[in-house]
């Protein structure tokens, strides 16, 4: 897969500089969380309109519209979504830094210096556990920077996050 | 009844010298209630003047001013404080005991605060801060309130000198120490900045909120102002245009008297200073005064901010961007509205510099960054205009419509305001057309950074590149800049954190 593309100038290819993808892929299993997820918020969406849809003798068309595009977007969502995500999400942890790249339609890149670490959490939810997923969360002293890798499986997150404890010891400092 | 015998636990042996506790101040006893009281006197003027003397709500009246006194002796009995080498404690509550201790290392801000009835009794409240980043509503530090104005000085000096810088006396007795550089006071003539805040506005709205209550509470067809009822008639029988133009002019003089109102109660006697012990204390009030202190050390930059109304009469105010400091509360306040010109000034004195970052020259965003916020503001409006056509009587969309213009100049001024610098020590950013905000944060004092790009930034080639930090709201945001230059700030802001994961390619 091409690294995330910046800067798309009309015909004119000039040596731009980018951010690189980070280094590792997140674990194949997250579509299917991805998946799941997106099936659960559309069906919350969809069965209130479908039950009134059974209930009510003769629809009128906009309701029958609504649910028909509803229905579309849900599909196109569910389908397309997870695979795109599952293109963009990366993460790195180097001595330096952790760097992670998220989104699909909206992308962002998070850096935090290891040197700025707080906590380190690994974090399982339900349908994670099922899976044999994990979320590690790195916490800076900043409320808006927390930086999340996703869709790890167990046994990468515990080293992933034992060895940022162990390098964020190591750092003296109350890191603000 | 007598309790059954336990044996009692074995004391505790403290290795340190066991401090000396202290209660708060006795006058306390009385300033809580008058301050309780001083509160209700609306309420209590509402209730025996329109209510006609209804027995049964004095009688409540009553009941609630013996349980406010009842509930200030209570208090004063179970709280104590002291204050050892290495932390602030605090004991307080009879049902529910609460032990609050803060180390003093954590301390970020002391702020003293007097209300009326502390200031009858030379009293002052003191709440200690610490760098946590605390929720509206959730106290997160701790708060003694009150102790004598000489006391909360004292303490103050003490808990802010970590360093130890100048020695402060742990004895009570001792004179307060008064050294300090003045930055900034009140001028009157900024008293002209006053009707361009929304504040007199909203005082109005709410005391006309509370009137109407009352209005409805007493009947104002029946009530004893024969002026009120004549005012009443005169509205129900006038033509509706004249009404709304007298009602607009009557809000306007009164949000005016309002807003003066509020800027002196709020802003009287202000003086920024920098203390002799490394922090910097904004002083205010005409009524209730504050006293905010800040450790210097924690300081990570300051920000201007200029609301619309502000901005058009070259007004502005400045707040501090630092640990432990949100700046949307307001505690961070360094510099009331005033000239824009004393804004920069105070920005420069505060951050130590020859000439204040917050006046650099700022670099433009390039001109796709114009689009997108002309397209941003002006969709709601279309959306909202569509849907009202649909559903609504077809004047409510020709008025949405009617917006569109101001819509598109909104979106012209927001993209005015984007731009950034870097300065030798500061990262400078400003956005914001209702609330146009320059911010310079310390290049040391970002820690981490947050690069957006949503599909249509990408097909522009723009991005959001954001510092994340300690300090204020936590993360500043260069809004719309061409993603190369962005990165490259960033690079240059803080050195070797993003180099390892730049590429040069042609994408």
């Amino acid at each position: 897969m091409p690294g995330p593309v910046l800067r798309q100038s009309g015909g004119v290819t000039t040596e731009q500089v980018r951010l690189r993808a980070p280094r590792h892929q997140v674990s194949r299993k997250s579509i299917t969380l991805w998946t799941l997820h997106a099936v659960i918020g559309w069906t919350v969406v969809l069965l209130p309109q479908l039950i009134v849809l059974l209930f009510v003798d003769s629809p009128p068309t906009w309701q029958l519209t609504a649910a028909v595009v509803t229905g579309v977007l849900a599909v196109a969502h569910t389908v397309v979504m997870p695979r795109w995500r599952f293109r963009v999400h990366r993460w790195e942890s180097t001595p330096v830094a952790v760097y992670t790249l998220t989104g699909w339609l909206s992308q962002e890149w998070r850096i935090a210096p290891v040197s700025r670490i707080q906590t380190v959490d690994t974090k399982r939810g339900p349908l994670q556990q099922l899976l044999g997923l994990s979320t590690v969360t790195v916490t800076t002293a900043s409320a808006a920077g927390p930086v999340h890798i996703e869709g790890l499986d167990h046994e990468s997150a515990v080293r992933l996050a034992d060895e940022l404890t162990t390098t964020t010891d190591a750092t003296p400092g109350d890191a603000t | 009844m007598t309790a059954p015998e336990f044996p009692s636990a074995p004391e505790l042996l403290e290795a340190e010298p066991v401090l000396e506790w202290h209660r708060l101040d006795l006058r306390m006893l009385i300033v809580r209630p008058l301050n309780e009281l001083l509160g209700l006197i609306p309420v209590l003027v509402g209730l025996i003047v329109l209510g006609g003397g209804d027995k049964w709500r004095i009688a409540m009246s009553g009941g609630v001013i013996v349980l406010v006194v009842l509930f200030g002796l209570l208090s004063w009995f179970t709280t104590r404080y002291r204050i050892t080498d290495e932390q602030v404690e605090l004991h307080t509550g009879l049902l529910v005991r609460k032990r609050l201790a803060v180390p003093r290392d954590r301390i970020r801000t002391v702020d003293l605060t007097s209300k009326l009835g502390h200031r009858l009794f030379g009293l002052s409240a003191i709440r200690v801060g610490t760098g946590q980043h605390e929720k509206a509503g959730e106290n997160g530090g701790v708060t003694l309130d009150a102790v004598s104005a000489r006391e909360a000085e004292r303490l103050r000096q003490l808990l802010l000198d970590r360093a130890r810088l100048v020695p402060v006396s742990l004895d009570p007795a001792a004179p307060p120490r008064e050294r300090s550089t003045l930055l900034a006071k009140f001028d009157p003539r900024w008293l002209r900045f006053a009707p361009l805040t929304v504040s007199g506005l909203v005082a109005v709205g709410g005391t006309f909120g509370v009137l109407m209550n009352y209005a409805q509470e007493f009947d104002l067809r029946r009530s004893a102002f024969s002026g009120l009822h004549d005012v009443f008639e005169w509205v129900t029988n006038a033509p509706l245009v004249l009404t709304i133009a007298v009602l607009l002019g009557v809000v306007l003089v009164l949000a005016v008297i309002a807003s003066l109102l509020v800027y002196v109660v709020q802003f009287w006697g202000y003086r920024l200073t920098r203390e002799d012990d490394g922090t910097l204390r904004v002083r205010r009030g005409l009524l209730t005064t504050r006293s905010v202190s800040v450790d210097e050390d924690r300081l990570r930059g300051v920000e201007v901010q200029e609301p619309l109304l502000l901005r058009l009469g070259r007004g502005a105010r400045a707040t501090a961007v630092a640990t432990g400091l949100g700046t949307k509360g307001e505690s961070s306040l360094l510099l009331p509205p005033a000239p824009i010109a004393e804004a920069h000034r105070v920005a420069h004195e505060v951050l130590h510099v020859a000439e204040s970052p917050t006046r650099a020259p700022l670099r433009r965003h390039p001109l796709v960054a114009l689009r997108r916020r002309v397209v941003r503001a002006v969709l709601p409006v279309l959306v909202l205009a569509g849907v009202l056509a649909l559903v609504a009587p077809s004047w409510t969309w020709q008025a949405a419509l009617a917006l569109l213009p101001f819509a598109a100049l909104m979106g012209w001024d927001r993209y005015r305001a984007l731009g950034h610098a870097l300065t030798e020590r500061y990262l400078v950013a400003r956005s914001g057309s209702a609330l146009r905000e320059t911010v310079a944060l310390q290049r040391s004092g970002i820690i981490g950074w947050r690069v957006s790009q949503s599909f249509f930034q990408r097909r522009a080639g723009l991005a959001t590149v954001s510092a994340t930090t300690a300090a204020g709201d936590g993360v500043y945001h260069v809004i719309d800049v061409d993603a190369e230059a962005g990165l490259l700030l960033a690079d240059e802001a803080v050195p070797d954190l993003l180099r390892p994961f730049l590429v040069r390619g042609d994408g």
